[in-house]
C-alpha cells in the first residue's frame, strides 16, 4: 500500500520494536541513500551492535537490548532481545529547530525537521538542546547533520529508504494520521494475545506536541535509553533569565551606590 | 518520583571545549570591565576616570579576541555571519527565545560601543591626536548614552553564557535555572572579604598551624578537617561553578581547577582572583566591598595589576 506523498501532509514514521529483528537494513538503506561513510566499524562488547549510537553518520541506528528476562509463550530460560530501530523523532516542536541561531533547521512541507547544510555553521547549540541526542558533526561538511527523513526522496515522491527496506514492517512510513490509527490498532491486537505491556511513545500531543517518528514499546522508555519525560530547552529560558536579571539589578545598584557614596564622601571632604 | 532516571541524560554532548571555556573567561571579563568603567564614568568622581580608561583598554580587545575564538570554534568560520543575516533571504536574523542568537548580537552592539569607548579613551590618553574622539565619552551628552547603552550590553554578555547552557537539554546545566545567577554570584563571591579571609588562610596555613596545634592522629584529623573548612569557604562557588559547568566536559573541569590551583598554590596567585572574578562581572563590588574594609586602596591596587599585566 504505497502512501502518496503530498506537501502540506505530516508524515512521519511508526516504528513498531515488537517485529524488528535487528538486521540492520534500515542502517545500511539510509547510509546508501544518504551517501554516508559510516563510522570505522568497532567492537564495543555490547552485543551485536557496532554502531553505538546516533550521530552525523548513524542517521538510523538498530539498539540491542538484551538484559531483560525473557516473557515469551513459555516462562523462557534466560533472556529476550529488546530490538529497536532508532531515529531523528522529527518533534512537532523540535528543541533543535527551537535554539538554532542561523536558521538553518526548518520545518518542511512534510511537518518533518531538517537541517539545511548550506546554511548551518557548526555552533553545536542543537546537539545540546536535542533531548534525544540525534544529532552530531560531520567531519566533512563540519555542519550538524542527522536524519532528514528523505527529504529529497519524499519531494520525488517516494517513502524513505529505511522503511522501504525493513523486511519486518517493523518501520512503517505513512501519513501521522493513518500511522496513528495503524498503531493503536496494533496495540490492542498485542493486548489481546497477552503483551499487556505494549503501549505507544510519543505517538499524541503529550510529548512534544507529538513526535513524528513515534514508537510502539514493550518496556519503560529508559530501557529503551529514551528519555521517559523530554522537554523544550526553552522550559528555562525565563526562569534562568529572571535569575539573572535579579542578580544583575543587586550588583548594579551595589556598583552605583557604592560610586555615588564615595563621590558625596569625597565631595564632603574636599569642601572646607 | 524514584527510579525514573532525568530526562536530560539521553542527549549528547556539544563539543564545546578549550575556545569556549576561554571565551567565557574573556567575555565575562571584557563585559564587566565595560560595565565599570560605564559606572565610573555615569556616577564615578573625576579621580576615578583612569580607572574607567583601564576598564576601557580590556574591554575591547577581550570582545575582539572573544568574536575570533567563536569563529574559530565554529564548524565553519566562514559562516559566522549566518547568526546575524539568514543567508538565503539576506533577511536579519535574529530569535529572541534562543540566547545564542541574541548572545552574537548583544557581542557585536557591545564591540561596537567598547570600540567608541577605546578610541575616546585613546584620545583622551594623547595616544590618538583628534580631541573630537574625547566627545564619545561622559559627561558628553553622545557618551552618557554610548555608556548607558553599552553597560547594559556589557553586563549581558557577561551574564547570558549562564542561560545559555541552562537552555539545552543537558544533565545540571539545563536541570536547574539558577546557572546565569550562579555566574554572577561567583564573579561577586570572588571579591568578597570573606573570600579573601578564607583564601589567605589557605594560602599560607602556617599561621594556621601554629596557633591551631593539636598533638597526635586525631588532632591531625581535626586540623586537617579545620583547615578544609577554610578551603571551602574560599573557593565553594568556584566548585559550585566547576560541578555545574564542567559536569560533562573535562576540558571544563581543567580550565576551572587550573583557576583554583593558581589561586591557592603559586606566588602571587591570589591576584588572579579579581581577573577571575570579573566572569561574573563583579568588578564593581569588587572595588565597593573593598573600599568598606581598607578604604578602596585595595581595590585600585588590583586594578594596578591588571594595569602591570596588559
Amino acid at each position: 500500500m504505497a502512501t502518496t506523498i503530498k506537501p502540506g501532509e505530516a508524515y512521519g514514521f511508526f516504528t513498531d520494536t515488537s517485529i524488528c529483528i535487528g538486521c540492520k537494513a534500515c542502517e545500511v538503506a539510509c547510509k546508501e541513500w544518504n551517501q554516508l561513510e559510516g563510522n570505522e566499524p568497532k567492537f564495543l562488547a555490547d552485543s551485536y551492535d557496532n554502531t553505538g549510537q546516533l550521530d552525523d553518520q548513524n542517521w538510523r541506528h538498530v539498539k540491542f537490548i538484551d538484559d531483560v528476562p525473557a516473557q515469551t509463550v513459555d516462562a523462557g530460560d534466560g533472556k529476550a532481545w529488546l530490538m529497536m530501530s532508532d531515529v531523528c523523532k522529527h518533534c512537532v516542536r523540535a528543541g533543535c529547530l527551537e535554539v538554532c541561531p542561523t536558521g538553518a533547521i526548518i520545518r518542511t512541507e512534510f511537518d518533518t525537521v531538517v537541517i539545511q547544510s548550506d546554511v548551518c555553521n557548526g555552533c553545536r547549540d542543537c546537539i545540546g538542546a536535542c533531548p534525544f541526542g540525534v544529532i552530531d558533526i560531520n567531519p566533512v561538511s563540519h555542519t550538524a547533520q542527522k536524519c532528514t527523513l528523505c527529504y529529497d526522496r519524499l519531494q520525488g515522491g517516494m517513502e524513505p529508504a529505511c522503511s522501504k527496506a525493513c523486511p519486518t514492517k517493523s518501520i512503517q512510513f505513512g501519513t501521522i494520521r493513518e500511522l496513528r490509527e495503524r498503531a493503536q490498532t496494533r496495540v490492542e491486537q498485542l493486548h489481546r494475545t497477552g503483551e499487556k505491556r505494549a503501549y505507544l511513545y510519543g505517538a499524541d500531543e503529550k510529548m512534544l506536541g507529538g513526535l513524528n517518528s513515534f514508537y510502539l514499546l514493550v518496556d519503560k522508555p529508559e530501557v529503551y535509553r529514551l528519555p521517559p519525560d523530554p522537554k523544550m530547552p526553552s522550559r528555562n529560558l525565563i526562569p534562568a533569565s529572571m535569575w539573572a536579571v535579579l542578580g544583575a539589578i543587586v550588583v548594579g545598584l551595589a556598583g552605583i551606590f557604592n560610586f555615588r557614596n564615595r563621590g558625596a564622601k569625597e565631595d564632603r571632604e574636599q569642601r572646607p | 518520583m524514584t527510579g525514573v532516571p532525568s530526562s536530560t541524560w539521553f542527549s549528547a554532548a556539544p563539543h564545546w571545549e578549550w575556545l569556549i571555556a576561554i571565551y567565557f573567561f574573556l567575555g565575562g571579563l571584557a563585559g564587566g570591565s565595560y560595565f565599570l568603567s560605564a559606572l565610573i564614568d555615569l556616577f564615578g568622581t573625576r579621580e576615578h576616570r583612569p580607572l574607567a580608561h583601564l576598564g576601557y583598554y580590556v574591554a575591547f580587545p577581550c570582545l575582539a579576541l572573544s568574536g575570533l575564538l567563536l569563529a574559530v570554534d565554529l564548524g565553519r568560520p566562514l559562516r559566522a555571519w549566518h547568526m546575524f543575516i539568514q543567508s538565503n533571504t539576506y533577511r536579519p536574523m535574529f530569535k529572541y527565545w534562543s540566547p545564542m542568537s541574541i548572545g552574537s548580537w548583544a557581542l557585536a552592539i557591545l564591540g561596537f560601543f567598547a570600540f567608541l569607548s577605546f578610541l575616546a579613551a585613546l584620545a583622551e590618553d594623547g595616544r590618538i591626536r583628534w580631541s573630537g574622539l574625547r566627545r564619545l565619552r561622559a559627561p558628553s551628552p553622545v557618551g552618557r548614552v554610548i555608556a548607558v547603552l553599552g553597560g547594559f550590553f556589557g553586563f549581558y554578555v557577561a551574564g547570558y553564557t549562564g542561560v545559555l547552557l541552562a537552555v539545552t537539554n543537558r544533565p545540571i546545566w539545563s536541570d536547574t535555572p539558577l546557572l546565569g545567577l550562579l555566574f554572577i554570584a561567583a564573579g561577586l563571591y570572588q571579591v568578597t572579604p570573606l573570600k579573601n579571609a578564607c583564601l589567605s588562610s589557605c594560602r599560607s596555613p602556617f599561621d594556621f598551624v601554629v596557633n591551631h596545634w593539636r598533638d597526635g592522629a586525631g588532632g591531625a584529623l581535626r586540623m586537617g578537617f579545620a583547615h578544609g573548612l577554610y578551603c571551602l569557604g574560599c573557593c565553594w562557588i568556584l566548585m559550585a561553578l566547576l560541578f555545574a559547568v564542567g559536569a560533562m566536559n573535562l576540558v571544563w573541569v581543567a580550565a576551572l581547577a587550573i583557576v583554583v590551583l593558581v589561586e591557592k598554590l603559586f606566588p602571587g596567585g591570589a591576584w588572579i582572583t579579581p581577573p577571575v572574578a570579573l566572569i561574573g562581572e563583579n568588578l564593581p563590588i569588587d572595588q565597593h566591598l573593598g573600599a568598606g574594609i581598607d578604604d578602596g586602596s585595595g581595590g585600585r591596587y588590583r586594578l594596578l595589576w591588571v594595569r602591570s599585566w596588559l
